[in-house]
């Protein structure tokens, strides 16, 4: 594993780029990781009441662009997995 | 007509004070009148670049402050003489001056002068906003590295919110090596992050060094950072230029590779 992982280490050029992507969305909102995180929990929180997700791998992130680059209204982007979409109401 | 160029960055030290020095000297190589104005009120700097820091008699802040009039505070480059350069104060700060009083400056100067390259301070308080009071269009310089980038970012916002019409970049120091084995954001890479136009990419070469060293500006010498700063030149006077094919940062062998590292 060890040598797989000394094969295909990622390239600290990729790793920079992702990190600023990620970096820049909260810097361009104005509006901490931390804020971001507790936004994130919140969602989780409420969607989890009516059917099973899996918060781990879910992600949210904002976006003032469009997929073609242009400007628009900041909007909030929520990828959330369902695992189970008839989660028996309590 | 003439045009207000700010040179500005956020960070410290990615190359404003070098690239306002060498793209004003090259637009005046170019025969264009231009006048450099060192706006970095206790850190000035511009001067000893341009090789004239023992010419200083009067600065931006006498000037402002009804001391001296402007033409006494223009020191007359040794090189070319439709060459100007506007020292700043090194013994006040940056509360001297206030953007108002600098847009009144620059207006003046606008009437004799085809250029006006303000060299920005690093940091997002008062010296950048009167250093982006009086401009038109703005040239931000980043370096290939994450923390210039943010910064450049945050400028970018900043001049967008100011109703810049034109920022173009400027990616400084960029080692074509380390590029190519992937340890350093490519041209593209960088312009990807930050969405504006890239005006031009300048190789990251040992002989700044030296021209500062010597207080010579390189721009236009056969040197490889001097011929990025001329082709900057150009385009700044709308030339389209294409770039360098070191510019682009992709060596046939990542061309190669690329085909077995599709992602």
């Amino acid at each position: 594993m060890r040598i797989k992982n000394f094969f295909i280490r990622r390239k600290s050029r990729e790793v920079a780029k992702d990190r600023l992507k990620i970096l820049l969305i909260s810097d361009r909102v104005n509006c901490s990781p931390e804020m971001m995180e507790m936004i994130k929990t919140d969602i989780a929180k409420v969607i989890s009441k009516y059917m099973k997700i899996d918060a781990e791998s879910m992600e949210i992130q904002i976006s003032k662009t469009d997929s073609k680059g242009r400007d628009k209204t900041p909007t909030l982007y929520a990828n959330i997995p369902i695992l189970d979409l008839h989660k028996n109401i309590n | 007509m003439s045009e207000v160029i700010v040179v500005t960055s956020g960070k410290g030290g990615v190359g404003k004070t070098t690239t306002s020095a060498n793209v004003g000297t090259g637009l005046a190589a170019m025969g264009k009148r231009v006048v450099l104005i060192d706006t970095d009120i206790g850190l000035r700097n511009l001067d000893v670049v341009m090789g004239l820091e023992n010419r200083i008699v009067y600065n931006l802040v006498d000037v402002v402050e009804g001391k001296c009039r402007i033409k006494q505070a223009l020191i007359k480059d040794k090189r070319h003489p439709n060459l100007y350069l506007m020292p700043s104060a090194q013994t006040k700060d940056k509360t001297a001056v206030n953007p108002e009083q600098m847009v009144l400056m620059v207006n003046q100067l606008r009437e004799q002068f085809d250029y006006i390259i303000l060299d920005c301070p690093a940091g997002i308080e008062q010296g950048f906003k009167n250093a982006i009071a009086g401009a038109d269009r703005a040239l931000v310089v980043t370096t290939p590295e994450v923390s210039a980038i943010r910064d450049a970012d945050r400028i970018i916002g900043i001049l967008e919110a100011n109703n810049f019409s034109k920022i173009d970049l400027i990616i400084n120091r960029l080692k074509y090596e380390m590029v190519k084995r992937g340890d350093m954001m490519s041209a593209a890479d960088v312009v990807d992050i930050l969405a504006i136009g890239l005006i031009g990419i300048v190789p990251d070469d040992e002989n700044v060094v030296i021209a500062t060293n010597q207080g010579e500006p390189l721009v236009g010498n056969g040197t490889l950072a001097g011929k990025a700063y001329q082709n900057i030149c150009y385009r700044v006077t709308g030339k389209e230029i294409p770039f360098m094919e070191f510019e682009k940062g992709v060596s046939f062998w990542t061309r190669v590779s690329g085909i077995f590292h599709k992602n």
